[in-house]
């Protein structure tokens, strides 16, 4: 008993369809349980887009500075390696002249030229980094906050070109025997990933404002901008702010009041 | 056949090579890896129950961690409504550790016999470093 060419090519793409569906249909119950979801947290704060205004005239001392920096280092295991060429850094200060190039002038206000400013990741509305990252490591999330999956990093470092702001480190070495004390909540980061200022996503999530702003003692102040009425739209319209290198379009999500009259 | 001796000995030590694995552990049975669930925080539930049944932990523990992740990170979900109801914390050092707190017994004991070496523990605490 034979078989055409015909009947054999019939079956055989039957069996190849039928061998087709049974597999899609493994590959759909692969890792999922029946009726499950995801919620977020009930607790958490929300927002349309995140932003922070930094009170420059709060920050008077080394010490005003260094305590909201520790805050933030300390709760998410920043490494301190002791030397520039390694640094990790989440949030930092730097001279009013490298923080705002173009606005500098010799004529300045006396104390402005030599005013620290603080600077972190500006979770601009249109961030270069997410732009050049190959993998999708880094991403904007609905909230406006631009997050990094580390997982994911493969430690190209066009982030670290793309950001023109520096927000971005690498670690080069092995963070966690320079980590002084550890936050066992959070995780580290490990060799060959980028990190950054996450807006503390984690604290949100719990409904606590980031680590920074409680810090501050209301040098700092971080609210929804967009919502006309929240507590950053209002010194928004009240005073005059700065963003970092506005010109080249990132639209950075960081305001700063640099100096007059104190009003708080 | 020429230089038959030199090549019979060459096959002769190049077989006792390749096949030293196989007579090395010959009627050796490894120990079959058995993942120990007796940590505190376990002994004191109720109910001992994982976030899903015993099965499906087994079989798709990394798939679910992968979409614990992606879920956390990427959209913000930070709350796992389970196939039974409970609705459960995401977070793997914060909840999955705080019951598994034995890495060595219940992690390595199955990572180490399938020869996996997943890197969770590059950035997340193991439970016995978080305690000093």
């Amino acid at each position: 008993m034979s078989i055409s060419r015909r009947d054999f090519l019939k079956i055989a793409g039957l069996s190849g369809l039928g061998i087709g569906f049974s597999a899609t249909d493994l590959l759909w119950k692969r890792g999922r349980a029946d009726a499950v979801e995801y919620m977020p947290s009930p607790k958490g704060l929300t927002a349309k887009r995140w932003a922070m205004v930094v009170d420059l005239r709060k920050f008077r001392t080394e010490e005003d500075y260094k305590r909201v920096i520790d805050a933030c280092h300390r709760i998410h295991n920043v490494p301190d390696f002791g030397n520039p060429k390694d640094e990790v850094k989440w949030i930092w200060t730097e001279t009013f002249e490298h923080a705002f190039p173009y606005q500098r002038n010799e004529y300045l206000p006396e104390g402005i030229q030599e005013k620290k400013a603080l600077l972190f990741c500006n979770h601009c509305d249109n961030p270069p980094c997410v732009r050049v990252c190959p993998t999708k490591a880094t991403f904007k999330r609905r909230d406006g906050i631009v997050a990094q999956d580390y997982h994911r990093c493969i430690g190209c470092r066009f982030c670290m070109a793309a950001c023109p702001f520096g927000s971005r480190s690498f670690n080069w070495r092995d963070p966690r025997p320079f980590i002084k004390e550890m936050n066992p909540e959070f995780p580290t980061r490990t060799k060959g990933v980028v990190e950054k200022c996450n807006f503390c996503v984690e604290r949100l999530a719990k409904g606590l404002k980031p680590a920074c702003v409680v810090a501050s003692n209301g040098g700092m102040i971080f609210g929804d901008l967009a919502d006309p009425d929240s507590e950053v739209r209002e010194i928004l319209k009240t005073h005059y702010t700065l963003r970092r290198k506005a010109e080249l379009g990132t639209r950075p999500s960081v305001f700063y009041i640099i100096g007059g009259e104190e009003d708080a | 056949m020429y230089d038959a001796g030199k090549i019979l000995i060459g096959l002769i030590i190049f077989l006792a090579f390749a096949t030293y694995p196989f007579y090395s552990n010959m009627g050796k049975a490894v120990a079959k890896p058995e993942p120990k669930l007796d940590t505190p925080v376990i002994q004191k539930m109720e109910v001992k129950k994982c976030v899903e049944s015993k099965e499906f932990m087994r079989a798709e523990h990394m798939q679910l961690l992968n979409q614990w992740r992606d879920a956390a990170l990427r959209r913000g979900e930070r709350l796992y409504k389970a196939s039974d109801g409970r609705t459960i914390q995401i977070s793997f050092q914060n909840q999955c550790l705080k019951c598994h707190s034995n890495k060595k017994k219940f992690c390595d004991e199955c990572h180490s016999y399938a020869a996996v070496k997943p890197y969770c523990w590059d950035c997340h605490f193991a439970p016995k470093e978080a305690k000093r």
